[in-house]
């Protein structure tokens, strides 16, 4: 094949993937891929009514309280980063 | 002696005969330099691209105004370069006060001279000297005759060169003739003696140089005493460079003459450039080998070519070496001992070395070297690297593709060097202006995007102080180009911070040079960035405003021209920016005339349509009896500029119908629909453009009523206007307002041009055929008489006559049918069947398609001839090579065996087919298609088992395009018939022992199962165990292929309960992830893909979780890849099947996913 096509046919494919969020690489760590799926799990119980009010009913919150709660959670949902030491 | 003279008479003229016997005897004429020369860009350049290397513009004005220093912000340097500026003008003006002076008395001399042949006594020593040389040694003379002129154009210098030597040498440069070169040079400067046998030496002296080189010479002579005749562009080339006093030396005899000292106050007419060349080499006369050898002197001195080097110390070889190179390249060229050198000369060799290996070099070379420089652009510094590749650019040899990879460089440099650039600026400019006005699109776009770059490194205030002086130079092309240069300025640094600037020079109250280019630059600027101007419209149109009341006429023209830019940038918004300038505009059509009111009335075609429709209608009012009386303008731009604001004007809302058919359309008709106007091919465009837009208002009957009558002129290409202009309006408009009288007479005229056409031509053609079909079934009453027409045009003497007629059968057809007269058509149908032994491809082609065309209309049923009859003669013109007749017969094919098969037995549908596969090897797409379509519809008529035999034996051609292509018929029969006829059949194919075969029956069933689609569901269990066995072939292709077909399944199967079988699949196509060949990995991804589709995104995340944290990096990325588009595909989904990994966690960070882990 040719070296032209080596060169675009994936890499254009994995750069547009690499655009959005989520999405990984060889060396993500696993904080930042954990991150990653807890946000995903907080996206989707604000985006799911049914999961958001069955938390509600096992929280006793409201459904609103839960979903505040889901989207504060957002950020760093597993504790701060580790330290950079290691690399 | 009568009779000789009489023979003299009628043979060629001397020169040409003397020419033709130098020619014979030449040995060393190079037959590619005609070629090597159009390769040049200054040999396609216009006399007006060719000023800028006349204008000396090193000298005076580019010089760099920060020379001093770059601490005092360039107010002393502005200052400088002004006074250069205003010093070289008045230069120019008193030198040409001198030559004015100059050409009078040698007007008076040569009446003296008139009577005796014998030169003043000042101007005699080099004509008599020639006069010994020329018989005594006649083989020398051509040379000597090189060397005089070009002795004393070396110690020439700029000075000549006053813009009026430069019009007068415009004119012969073009000239391609040599032998009445000269004689028409002399001619152009209209005031040398021609009898004179002084004039005649300048005369002998390019003759003969050019006979002795094919490359044009284009040096520039300049006898003392003469008015000097310029022969075109200095050209440096090995045959026409300057000979060096020691070349002469060994060339003349060392007796019977004397060098004569040039007369006191000659300079000679060298450019300056070439004198900054030859700086660059201690010899003066650029590169040559012959120096230590006798023989290769008398080599070179016959002009035989010296041997080029393509290895260059240091640089390697290269893609090719000019002559020319040598000259700027002389310092690597020979191996030097580089401990000698300094740092600075180390320097510049090295940016030689790069520069040659980027503009010689072969791709990867230049690529490299490319890179280098820009790297270390900082390093090397602006100065040495400017001095290096400026030169170069401003070469004359200079070819396309040598200036875009340095205008690459400089591009690249800017960037890296950034303020460092300011010194250079506009050393730069000069070279790369004349860019922007090159013919070629890229190079404008190149010249755009450097002066671009470089404005965003210099800075605005830099760019306006070096550019400032070019405003008002002397020479209009400097102002042109700097004018566009600065509208890329503008574009670059935004409008804004321009305005002030041009504010002020429009304003200039010291040269109407300098308002004249400031509207220029407001002129450009509308047209670069079109709409990008209407937030500043308001603003650049009060700039210019005021020019349209300047004093000098030439201001005024651009002032309007600047406002139909900005008119025409700005529509259809922005009428009230323009507020200001209408009325001067209104007035200023009614006190101008010739150019200038064609530039007002241009402004007002732009402004118009952007008015408020009450106000369009009044300002119309306004313009119209201008216009009206300007239709009998002789000036044909003016013919051109009126006819288009006609057009603008009836465009535009406020113009009543009523006004047009009372007020312009008499007028118009008088003026322009006329026999002449057909003749010239741009006013016929102008012509009917804006006679059909006047029909938009003015009504289809109002037109074709005025100009009906004129079908029937005995102009021909005056017919053909009014055709096209009636097929126009009638095509946009219809034929319903057209009444019964009206409807006579234009079929009458169609018919009538149309039979009389002389060249066969498309416009009739589509005329009739618009007209016909506009009318439908009004035109009933003349079909016989039409049909008639065609048949007997069928049988005429000529091909394209009847290819004609046939293609008009094919447009009317439909009409016919909806008038009911059928047995027209059938008529028609089997005239045309008769005709099928045409052997014109062209006209065969259209005999084909017109046939088809009944046949579509009539149908199979009713066709006559009937379609047993058609088809088998058919068959053999399949086989004709033509692409029309190949398209044309295909298309007829397909749609009998679409719609009306079973007339034609088996027999000779299966004749068909092997002539289809043929077919397949088309280049057109549209006639593989065509044939791959039709059979699937004769498989449909004959039931799939003889087709697909057929189709799958042609699996084992050697050609690919039909292998494929039989492939997708396969598919197209399977989809036609139903899939388990066509499965088993390819199931059982697979099992040949050969790869193309194999591969053709994968091919096949990835199409199929594409086609089919959820049918799929039924056959996976069958195509299993092949697609085991192709998924753990050897061969990639096979599981390229066989993994396409897994992504066709898996799609086609999603939901309807394959898992099993397609968890199988995934398991056998999962390993073939790491493959590398593009093709095959994009074939893998996708089939995962699909899998993620049917099985669902857990199990592919189930399979991916095995190797995202793999310890081999390739195998990370591969899985990641996979991750990603799992990922992106279907990232809610997986929140339920990602691992728990609490264990993780940490004192840090916690990994327990809590919200799921409740439960009630």
């Amino acid at each position: 094949m040719s070296s032209e096509l080596r060169y675009t046919a994936t890499t254009q494919t994995e750069h547009l993937h690499a655009r959005y969020t989520g999405t990984g690489h060889a060396d993500v760590t696993k904080y930042e891929w954990l991150t990653h799926q807890h946000r995903d799990t907080c996206a989707t119980i604000i985006g799911q009514p049914t999961l958001a009010s069955y938390l509600a009913i096992a929280d006793g919150e409201s459904i609103g309280r839960i979903k505040f709660e889901m989207t504060e959670r957002m950020l760093q949902p597993c504790g701060p980063p580790p330290a950079k030491d290691d690399d | 002696m009568e009779e000789e003279s009489l023979a003299n008479r009628i043979t060629a003229p001397k020169e040409i005969l003397d020419e033709f016997a130098e020619m014979a005897e030449e040995e060393n004429v190079d037959p590619f330099a005609e070629t090597k020369l159009k390769n040049q860009i200054a040999h396609r350049e216009s006399d007006y691209q060719k000023r800028r290397h006349l204008i000396n513009r090193e000298v005076g004005v580019s010089s760099d105004p920060f020379n001093q220093g770059e601490g005092e912000e360039g107010e002393s340097g502005y200052q400088l370069a002004m006074r250069l500026n205003h010093l070289e003008r008045e230069e120019q003006r008193v030198k040409r006060l001198i030559e004015q002076k100059q050409q009078a008395d040698e007007d008076e001399d040569k009446m003296k001279l008139d009577g005796d042949k014998t030169p003043p006594a000042t101007a005699r020593a080099p004509a008599s000297e020639e006069m010994e040389v020329e018989p005594a040694v006649p083989k020398k003379k051509r040379r000597w005759d090189i060397a005089e002129p070009k002795d004393d154009t070396k110690k020439a210098d700029s000075g000549e060169w006053s813009e009026q030597a430069l019009e007068e040498a415009a004119a012969p440069k073009k000239r391609r003739s040599r032998w009445d070169a000269t004689p028409a040079d002399v001619a152009a400067t209209g005031d040398a003696p021609k009898k004179s046998r002084w004039d005649q030496a300048p005369t002998a002296g390019p003759v003969s140089i050019i006979t002795t080189t094919p490359i044009s010479f284009t040096g520039t002579m300049a006898v003392p005493g003469a008015p000097f005749i310029l022969t075109g562009n200095v050209d440096v080339d090995k045959h026409n460079r300057y000979l060096t006093d020691d070349e002469l030396d060994a060339v003349l005899p060392s007796t019977g003459y004397v060098i004569v000292t040039p007369p006191e106050g000659y300079v000679s007419a060298q450019p300056a450039r070439r004198l900054a060349a030859s700086t660059l080499t201690p010899m003066q006369t650029g590169f040559h080998m012959q120096e230590d050898s006798d023989a290769a002197a008398a080599a070179a001195a016959a002009g035989l070519a010296p041997e080029l080097p393509t290895e260059i110390p240091g640089v390697g070889s290269l893609a090719f070496f000019k002559q020319e190179d040598a000259t700027y390249f002389s310092k690597i060229l020979k191996e030097e001992d580089e401990s000698e050198l300094s740092v600075d000369e180390l320097k510049e060799r090295k940016i030689m070395r790069l520069l040659l290996k980027i503009k010689n070099g072969t791709p990867p070379v230049r690529k490299t070297a490319l890179r280098q420089i820009t790297d270390k652009a900082r390093e090397f510094g602006a100065g040495p690297l400017f001095d290096k590749i400026l030169p170069l650019l401003m070469e004359r040899t200079l070819e396309d593709q040598e200036r875009h990879l340095l205008v690459k460089v400089i591009d690249r440099v800017l960037y890296k060097l950034d303020d460092l650039v300011r010194p250079y600026v506009h050393k730069i400019l000069v070279v790369i202006e004349p860019l922007l006005i090159d013919e070629d699109y890229y190079a404008r776009v190149e010249g755009r995007e450097i002066i671009s770059n470089l404005s965003k490194a210099a800075g605005l205030a830099h760019m306006i102080s070096t550019m400032r002086p070019d405003i008002d130079h002397v020479d209009e092309y400097v102002r042109n180009t700097t004018a566009r240069a600065f509208s890329v300025v503008a574009s670059a640094l935004g409008i804004p911070s321009l305005l002030p600037f041009l504010k002020a020079v429009c304003r200039s109250k010291k040269s109407w040079q300098a308002r004249h280019t400031g509207i220029r630059i407001v002129q450009q600027i509308a047209i670069m960035m079109g709409c990008a101007v209407l937030p500043h419209l308001r603003n650049l149109v009060d700039c210019i405003a005021h020019g349209l009341q300047d004093e000098q006429q030439k201001v005024r023209t651009m002032t309007a021209l600047g406002l139909a830019a900005l008119a025409e940038a700005a529509a259809p918004y922005g009428i009230e920016s323009f507020d200001n300038v209408l009325k001067p505009l209104w007035i200023g059509i009614r006190q101008h005339r010739g150019k200038a009111l064609a530039a007002f009335l241009k402004a007002i075609g732009f402004i118009i349509p952007l008015m408020d429709p009450e106000y369009a209608s009044y300002y119309t009012k306004e313009v119209t009896v201008i216009l009206i009386r300007e239709f009998q303008s002789s000036d044909e731009e003016m013919k051109k500029i009126v006819l288009k604001v006609v057009k603008q004007c009836a465009a535009t809302e406020g113009v009543t119908p009523q006004y047009i058919k009372e007020d312009i359309l008499p007028e118009f008709f008088k003026a322009f629909w006329v026999r002449r106007m057909a003749l010239d091919r741009r006013n016929y465009k102008q012509v009917v453009e804006t006679t059909v837009e006047l029909a938009q208002k003015a009504g289809v009957s109002e037109i074709v009523g005025r100009i009906v009558n004129d079908l029937k002129d005995e102009s021909e290409p005056y017919r053909k206007m009014v055709m096209e202009t009636i097929t126009k309006v009638v095509a946009s408009l219809g034929a319903s307002d057209i009444d019964e009288r009206l409807e006579v007479r234009l079929i009458d005229g169609i018919i009538y041009s149309f039979q009389e056409q002389t060249t066969e031509d498309q416009v009739m053609l589509d005329g009739f055929g618009t007209v016909v079909n506009a009318f439908g079934i009004r035109v009933k009453p003349y079909l016989t008489q039409i049909v008639s027409t065609i048949l007997w045009r069928l049988n005429n003497k000529s091909a394209k006559v009847r290819q004609q007629a046939a293609d008009l059968t094919s447009r009317l057809a439909v009409v016919i049918k909806q008038c009911g007269e059928d047995q027209l058509l059938s008529k028609l149908g089997v005239v045309l069947f008769e005709q099928l032994g045409e052997e014109y491809p062209d006209t065969l082609g259209s005999i084909i398609a017109a046939e088809g065309a009944i046949a579509n209309v009539v149908g199979m049923t009713q066709m006559q001839p009937p379609v047993k009859d058609l088809l088998p003669r058919m068959t053999p013109i399949l086989r004709n090579r033509h692409e029309k007749v190949q398209e044309a017969s295909i298309n007829l094919i397909g749609r009998i065996a679409d719609r009306g098969a079973e007339y034609v037995p088996a027999r000779e549908w299966m004749r068909i087919c092997f002539e289809l596969l043929d077919l397949l090897r088309a280049h057109k797409k549209g006639i593989r298609r065509a044939a791959v379509n039709s059979f699937g519809y004769i498989a449909k008529s004959l039931g799939p088992q003889d087709v697909l035999s057929v189709l799958l034996t042609n699996l084992r051609v050697q050609e690919r395009q039909s292998r494929v292509c039989s492939a997708v018929a396969i598919a197209i029969v399977a989809e036609t018939c139903g899939p388990f006829t066509c499965i088993p059949a390819i199931l059982s194919e697979y099992r040949t022992a050969e790869l193309n075969v194999r591969t053709g029956c994968l091919k096949a069933l990835s199409f199929v199962f594409e086609y089919v689609g959820p049918q799929s569901a039924f056959y996976v269990d069958s195509v299993v165990t092949l697609l085991e066995d192709a998924l753990t072939d050897r061969d990639l292709v096979h599981r390229q292929t066989a993994s396409t077909i897994v992504k066709h399944i898996a799609l086609g199967v999603a939901g309807l309960g394959c898992e099993d079988s397609m968890m199988h699949l995934l398991n056998l196509v999962w390993p073939n992830c790491f493959e590398t060949s593009p093709h095959v990995i994009g074939a893998v991804m996708d089939a995962v893909e699909a899998m993620r589709v049917t099985l669902g995104p857990g199990v592919l995340l189930n399979y991916t979780l095995q190797g995202l944290f793999h310890p081999a990096r390739k195998v990370r990325e591969v899985y990641w890849r996979v991750y990603n588009a799992l990922y992106l595909g279907a990232a809610h989904s997986l929140v339920p099947f990602y691992p728990d990994l609490s264990e993780l966690s940490d004192d840090r960070n916690v990994y327990d996913r809590h919200p799921l882990q409740m439960f009630i």
